[in-house]
């Protein structure tokens, strides 16, 4: 087990060598520069060449590549070029917002899917099965962005069930221990502030949420189509159990071990796709820095985020593999 | 041996339709009696309809696009038409059923423990310890060393031999008045076979439970059941007790069944005789006879008529040209 974690720990080092190169030669193809995106299109030369100087943007890229890495290794990640701040607080400074969005809408994707997925999959070529199959495909190719201003305008703006921007009413004076909204109103007794953090996340969550849905629903779906067939199924009607013990414990415990794994992807991409709709509902988020850092040319931020985000995401894969292991006895003995 | 009615079968036909197609007529017209204690056998080839005969009485087939007619009156209840919570009372705890393949019919993410505690704490208000120590003790009694440990085991540790024991303590756990066993034994080794039927032998017996066994082993049969139904095409042909049937065989599809099954007693230098054909060259019972094709005894009648199910000598039989003579006489065809 823990060997298994050493060797996987080590398998990330060349992955993320590899991406820190292709990211540092991405940043740098973009078309603009860092010190054009700052100064504006009338800024002189002479200035220009001032920002480019300090940054050390004339130096050969090779070089520049040496320094970034060197001090990577010290843990630096640089420092924003644009609001100059160090880029590691930054992103642990953002991180919780973007955090929060994500298991909102791993949430609403588990909760919602897992049962459309077990419906379908038990009335397999019904109407039942092609309705819901058909909703969470549409779910699916409407993209986030808008699907996200789409609910913004309905909910928010016409309808007002709901906040549409930032991640509190900053009336409220909430106190923020941790940095998790939710999170911090709870443990500080004031459960109105998180009742109203929620409350911002309810649309952000539900149109970041719709691609994870349509995945768990189908992937639910088939593995639910498959077991309801296997002949356990059979054993355990034949003893005359209740429905309910059926679906749970010989249904459902075999049928979440493929979704589990996609809900560990799944977990992943929202983090890398909240980019969009953190910007639309302005989420102070690591999505929506990440934005203004492309539209900045912010290089240090670009590179230190995206591989901070790959990190993540492989640790994330990390556990869920391991979690297979505590939920599949048939994984925990190899 | 008491006499006493168990279940009695009438009419049992089952048909599948899916849509787009015409539908098959699986089972039909079966029709026997299970008397308390008794053991009978039901054999046939594979799609014969022997297990979906079986199905049918659990409630097991699928709901979408099966139809089953006729009854099945267990102790003055009717299986076929009761609600599914009153069957549920009485699948698991009075009649319970062994499956064909002990690879696939236990739960791979579930404790050994859990299987068979389940269905005992289903069918009787015991605690969970009481229900640990009753599956301990049938899992010792369907002879598995060191119960204790194997109840915490998963089925991938185990072997088919003890998967399928498994699979009898689960069955017999309630101690049902009736076990339905379906191919208990066709997924395991020849030598586990053998084991695996002495024992359900035993323990049937010891119980009193009445028995129902399925298979397309005539020897399976031979040291195990009172009377026999043979099953050709979803529908029964020959019905006798195991001594007639062995002896004298009837219907030739029983002969050749006999035939095919090697024997001690037989001369060396005779060759085993298959049925010729396969149950794939079969017509319609309402054209005539399902086995004309394959029948060696046809005649013309074969293909006019469709033969019933008839009291015939000792038994009961579904032929128009039946074999005759004795044992000797059938050897020397």
């Amino acid at each position: 087990m823990l060997r298994f974690i050493v060797v996987r720990l080590t398998q990330l080092i060349p992955t993320l060598f590899g991406l820190s190169v292709l990211l540092f030669a991405w940043v740098r193809a973009l078309p603009g520069d860092p010190a054009r995106a700052l100064l504006g299109d009338r800024a002189t030369p002479e200035a220009i060449e001032r920002i480019n100087d300090t940054y050390g943007f004339d130096e050969p890229l090779i070089q520049q590549y040496g320094m970034y890495l060197s001090a990577l290794f010290h843990g630096d990640f640089g420092e924003s070029i644009k609001k100059h701040e160090p880029v590691l607080s930054a992103f642990f400074d953002k991180l919780p917002a973007t955090v929060e969005l994500s298991v909102v809408a791993l949430l609403f994707a588990v909760v919602v899917g897992i049962p459309l997925g077990y419906l379908a999959g038990k009335r397999s070529g019904t109407n039942v099965d092609g309705g819901i199959v058909t909703l969470s495909l549409l779910g699916s190719v409407v993209p986030v962005f808008f699907l996200a201003l789409l609910l913004k305008y309905v909910f928010s703006i016409e309808l007002e069930f709901f906040d549409s921007v930032g991640r509190q009413d900053a009336r409220l004076d909430a106190a923020h221990t941790t940095g998790f909204y939710i999170f911090d109103g709870i443990i500080n007794g004031q459960f109105a502030a998180a009742f109203d953090a929620f409350k911002h996340l309810v649309l952000p969550g539900l149109a970041l949420g719709t691609i994870p849905l349509a995945v768990v629903v189908r992937q639910t779906r088939g593995a639910v189509a498959e077991v309801i067939n296997e002949d356990y199924v059979r054993t355990a009607r034949a003893k005359g159990l209740r429905s309910t013990t059926i679906t749970v414990r010989h249904v459902m415990r075999n049928a979440l071990l493929p979704v589990v794994t996609t809900l560990g992807l799944q977990l992943g991409l929202l983090f890398s796709g909240a980019v969009l709709t953190e910007t639309v509902f302005a989420l102070d988020g690591v999505g929506q820095y990440l934005y203004q850092a492309i539209r900045d040319r912010d290089y240090p931020v670009l590179q230190g985020f995206i591989l901070l985000i790959a990190l993540i995401y492989a640790l994330i894969t990390l556990i869920v593999d391991l979690s297979y292991g505590l939920i599949d006895p048939r994984v925990r003995e190899s | 041996m008491n006499e006493k009615q168990l279940l009695s079968v009438d009419g049992l036909s089952v048909t599948f339709s899916r849509r787009g197609r015409d539908p098959v007529e699986a089972v039909s017209e079966v029709s026997f009696t299970i008397a308390e204690g008794e053991h009978v056998g039901i054999v046939g080839e594979s799609g014969s309809g022997k297990s979906v005969t079986a199905m049918a009485l659990m409630g097991l087939l699928p709901e979408r696009g099966t139809t089953v007619e006729g009854s099945a009156t267990y102790r003055e209840q009717d299986l076929l038409s009761m609600s599914r919570r009153q069957l549920n009372q009485i699948r698991g705890s009075e009649i319970a059923m062994v499956f064909q393949d002990p690879m696939s019919s236990l739960n791979p993410v579930v404790t050994i423990g859990t299987q068979i505690s389940e269905v005992i704490r289903r069918h009787h208000r015991v605690s969970s310890k009481e229900a640990a120590n009753r599956s301990a003790e049938m899992l010792d009694r369907v002879g598995i060393p060191d119960p204790r440990r194997r109840l915490r085991e998963y089925p991938h540790q185990l072997s088919g031999g003890i998967r399928q024991r498994v699979l009898i303590a689960i069955a017999l756990a309630c101690e049902p008045r009736l076990l339905i066993a379906d191919e208990p034994t066709t997924a395991l080794d020849v030598t586990i076979q053998a084991q695996i039927l002495n024992e359900l032998k035993e323990l049937v017996a010891d119980t009193g439970t009445s028995l129902i066994m399925i298979t397309h082993d005539l020897g399976v049969i031979a040291g195990l059941c009172d009377r026999v139904h043979v099953m050709y095409s979803g529908r029964i042909v020959e019905s006798a007790r195991r001594y007639q049937l062995f002896t004298t065989p009837r219907h030739p599809y029983t002969g050749g069944l006999l035939q095919s099954v090697p024997r001690l007693d037989s001369p060396q230098d005779e060759p085993l005789r298959p049925i010729e054909g396969s149950p794939t060259d079969t017509i319609p019972w309402t054209d005539g006879c399902a086995f004309q094709p394959r029948c060696p005894h046809a005649i013309d009648q074969c293909l006019e008529a469709t033969p019933h199910l008839e009291p015939y000598e000792d038994r009961m039989l579904r032929c128009f040209n039946p074999l005759k003579g004795d044992e000797d006489d059938k050897r020397d065809r």
